[in-house]
C-alpha cells in the first residue's frame, strides 16, 4: 500500500519566451484522489504535469506535496511515477530492465530489484514477458510496462499523460477500468491529462479544465455536467456537446433571430446565451417549431439537427422516435434544463 | 524473368556507377600489383608475379611503418570519435541556439583546404616571437618537432572529430524527449543518462563512425605529409599510405612505380576488411539491422 501525497499548486506560471502557456494556477488536489486535467491542445494541461513532475521549472509559483515544498528539486528527488503518451520504454532494454530501471538507479540489491519487479509485472499481467524487449510487445502491454516502471518505486504521486490515447478503442475501454481500479487499490494520488472529455468522467473523482492557459473549472464530474461555469466548459464537457445559441434576453424571454424561448423565474438581461443539452430538448406535439436538416442514427440514439428561426440545435432521441428529413417538428426546451450565460460567456444563477 | 525486371531496372544505374568506379578500380590495381609497370617500363610492363609483395615484406623497416600506422590510427580514432562523442553530447546538453553555433565553429577547419589549414598549424607552433604557443607556453620550440606525434593526431582530430560531432548530434535529436523525461522522473542524473540510455542507443552511429573513420584514416596522409613528412628525423611519424605516397610516386629517383605502389594500396585494402570485420564482430551487427520497412516481391 503506498501512502499518496497531497498535492498544492500556488500561482503557478510557466512561460515559453513570450507565450504565458500556464497562468497563475491554484489547485488542491488531495491524498488518494485521482484528478484528471481536461482541454484542448495548448491549453497548458500538459505544462502543468511536466511542472508537477520536474521536468519544468516554474516562472512564478510553488508546488507543495503535502509539506514538503517540491518547485525546487530535481524530478529525481520527488517521488514521482510518470506514464507518458508515447510511453517512453527504453528501447535498448527488455521490459524486466525498463521497469527495473528506477530501483537500479537506486542502487536497490538485486534481489529485491528482481521480486519487486515481478510483482508489479504480475499486478499487471506482463510478468510472463518481462524478458521481450519494447518492440516485440503490443501497444497495450508497453503501456501496462509504462505503469509498472512508475508503479515499482511506490511513488506518492502518479503522473499519466494521455496513457490511453494510442490504444485501440477496445483495449482504451477496459485500460480506464484497470487504471481506476489499481489507483484505488494502491491508494496513489493520481493525475490524469487528457483531452478526451469521456475519459476524464469516466474516471476522475474530480476534472481540472483547461482553456489557453487558464483553469476553467475544478469540480466532480457531475457538476461539470450539470452545472458548468461557462461556455468553453459547456461546449467541451458532454458528447455531443451542449447547444449554446447567441441572442438578447428580454423580459421574459430569450431571443435570437427568428428563434424565442419564453423564460419563467430569474434569468439574465441584455446580450447572452442560452445553454441546452441535446439529451435535455423533448420533440413534442405542440412548442417550438422546427425543420429537420441531417438525421444521425447512433444505435441506441439518433443525434438530429434541426434549424429554428435561424438557429440550428442538436437533439438526442430515441432510435425509434428519430423524425425524418425535412419533417416539420416541435420543440420543447423544459425550463429547467436551461443554462443561462451573460456576454461574456460566464455562467449566471444557479 | 518479369518479377526481376523491374527491380533490375532501378538497379541499374547504381550498379553501373559501382562496377565502373568501384569494382574496375579494385579489379586494374590488384591487377597492377603483380607487374612491374612504372615510368620506365610502362610501355612494356611485365608480370612479375608477387615480386611487389616479396619486396615490401623484405622492407626493413616495414614493422616500424606499420607500427606507426596502427598508432596513428588508433590514436587519432580515439580522439576522433571520443571527441565527436563530448562534443555532441555537450552541445545537445546545452540551449540549442548555444550549440548550434558551436558545432559551427568547430565545422571550420573541414571547409578549409589542408594546406591553409596545416600553415595555420605551424604558424601557431613555430618559435617565438612568431608561434603563438612557444609565447603563450614562455617556452620557445618548434613544437611540431618537439612532439611530432602529438601535432599530427590533433591536428587530424580537430577535423576529424566534427564528423562523429554532425553524426552524433543528429543521432542524439532523433531520441525522443520523452524517453529523456522519463529518465529523469526515474530518478537519473544528466550523467546517467548519458550512460544508461543515450549511449546505447548511439551505438549504431558510434560502429559508422569508427568503421568509416578507421578506413578513411588508413588511407590518409595529406596532414602528415604537409606537417612533418614522415619526420622529424627516420619515420618518426611515417605511415603506411605515406610510405606508398613516398616508394611509389615521389621516391628519389623520379620513377613513379605503380606496380609497387598498387601493391601497398592492396594491402591497405586487406587491413581495412580484416578491420571492417572485426568491428561488426565486437557490436553484434546483426542485432543492429533493422527489418527493411518495403518488401520487394
Amino acid at each position: 500500500m503506498i501512502k499518496g501525497t497531497d498535492v498544492t499548486l500556488r500561482g503557478l506560471s510557466k512561460r515559453f519566451g513570450k507565450v504565458w502557456a500556464l497562468k497563475g494556477l491554484d489547485l488542491e488536489v488531495q491524498a488518494g484522489e485521482l484528478v484528471a486535467f481536461l482541454g484542448p491542445s495548448g491549453c497548458g494541461k500538459t505544462t502543468t504535469l511536466l511542472l508537477i513532475a520536474g521536468i519544468y521549472r516554474p516562472t512564478t509559483g510553488e508546488i507543495h506535496f503535502g509539506e514538503r515544498r517540491v518547485d525546487h528539486l530535481h524530478p529525481k528527488d520527488r517521488d514521482v511515477g510518470m506514464v507518458f503518451q508515447s510511453y517512453a520504454l527504453y528501447p535498448h532494454l527488455t521490459l524486466f530492465e525498463n521497469i527495473a530501471f528506477p530501483l537500479r538507479l537506486k542502487k536497490v540489491p538485486d534481489a529485491e530489484v528482481k521480486s519487486r519487479v515481478q510483482s508489479t509485472a504480475d499486478l499487471l499481467g506482463i510478468g510472463h514477458i518481462l524478458n521481450r524487449r519494447p518492440a516485440q510487445v503490443s501497444g497495450g502491454q508497453q503501456q501496462r510496462a509504462a505503469l509498472a516502471r512508475a508503479l515499482v518505486k511506490e511513488p506518492q504521486l502518479l503522473l499519466l499523460d494521455e496513457p490511453l490515447s494510442n490504444l485501440d478503442a477496445q483495449i482504451r475501454l477496459s485500460a480506464r477500468a484497470e487504471i481506476r481500479r489499481l489507483q484505488r487499490d494502491l491508494g496513489v494520488t493520481a493525475i490524469l491529462v487528457t483531452h478526451d472529455q469521456a475519459e476524464a468522467l469516466a474516471m476522475a473523482d474530480r476534472v481540472a479544465v483547461f482553456s489557453t492557459g487558464e483553469l476553467q473549472q475544478f469540480a466532480t464530474p457531475d457538476e461539470l455536467y450539470r452545472k458548468p461555469k461557462n461556455t468553453f466548459v459547456a461546449s467541451f464537457v458532454g458528447a455531443p456537446p451542449m447547444n449554446l445559441i447567441e441572442g438578447v434576453f428580454k423580459e421574459r424571454a430569450f431571443e435570437a433571430g427568428g428563434f424565442r424561448q419564453g423564460l419563467e423565474g430569474p434569468h439574465p438581461q441584455g446580450q447572452g446565451w442560452l445553454g441546452i443539452r441535446p439529451e435535455d430538448i423533448e420533440l413534442r406535439a405542440e412548442g417550438t417549431p422546427a425543420t429537420v436538416l441531417v438525421v444521425e442514427p447512433l444505435g441506441r440514439e439518433a443525434l438530429v439537427m434541426v434549424e429554428s428561426g435561424g438557429v440550428r440545435l442538436q437533439v438526442l432521441v430515441p432510435a425509434e422516435a428519430k423524425p425524418a428529413p425535412d419533417q416539420q417538428i416541435h420543440l420543447h426546451l423544459p425550463a429547467e434544463k436551461l443554462h443561462y450565460f451573460d456576454r461574456t460567456g460566464t455562467r449566471v444563477g444557479p | 524473368m518479369r518479377r526481376y525486371a523491374i527491380p533490375a531496372f532501378f538497379l541499374t544505374p547504381a550498379t553501373v556507377l559501382i562496377v565502373l568506379f568501384f569494382m574496375v578500380p579494385v579489379v586494374a590495381t590488384l591487377l597492377l600489383s603483380f607487374t612491374d609497370i612504372s615510368t620506365t617500363t610502362l610501355s612494356k610492363p611485365s608480370w612479375v608475379g608477387l615480386g611487389n609483395y616479396r619486396d615490401l615484406l623484405a622492407d626493413p623497416f616495414l614493422k616500424k611503418i606499420l607500427a606507426n600506422t596502427g598508432k596513428y590510427v588508433a590514436l587519432t580514432l580515439l580522439f576522433n570519435v571520443g571527441m565527436g562523442l563530448v562534443l555532441a553530447l555537450l552541445t545537445s546538453l546545452v540551449p540549442s541556439q548555444i550549440g548550434d553555433q558551436f558545432r559551427a565553429l568547430w565545422l571550420l577547419p573541414r571547409i578549409l583546404p589542408p594546406v591553409v589549414y596545416v600553415f595555420i598549424w605551424q604558424g601557431l607552433l613555430t618559435q617565438a616571437p612568431m608561434g603563438l604557443v612557444s609565447d603563450l607556453l614562455g617556452v620557445s620550440k618548434n613544437w611540431i618537432a618537439a612532439a611530432p606525434w602529438s601535432v599530427v593526431i590533433l591536428a587530424n582530430g580537430m577535423v576529424g572529430a566534427s564528423f562523429g560531432m554532425l553524426i552524433f548530434t543528429s543521432a542524439i535529436r532523433a531520441i525522443s524527449r520523452e524517453l529523456f523525461y522519463a529518465a529523469a522522473v526515474d530518478g537519473a542524473t544528466t550523467w546517467q543518462t548519458v550512460r544508461r540510455v543515450i549511449l546505447p542507443l548511439l551505438s549504431w552511429p558510434i560502429l559508422f563512425v569508427t568503421a568509416y573513420q578507421t578506413l578513411s584514416l588508413l588511407t590518409s596522409f595529406e596532414y602528415i605529409l604537409l606537417l612533418t613528412d614522415g619526420g622529424p628525423g627516420f619515420y618518426t611519424t611515417e605511415v603506411w599510405s605515406l610510405r606508398a605516397y613516398h616508394l611509389a610516386l615521389s621516391n628519389y629517383f623520379g620513377n613513379v612505380e605503380f606496380g609497387l605502389g598498387a601493391a601497398m594500396a592492396a594491402v591497405l585494402v586487406l587491413i581495412g576488411i580484416l578491420v571492417s570485420l572485426f568491428y561488426l564482430k565486437i557490436f553484434n551487427f546483426q542485432n543492429l539491422v533493422v527489418e527493411p520497412k518495403v518488401e520487394v516481391n
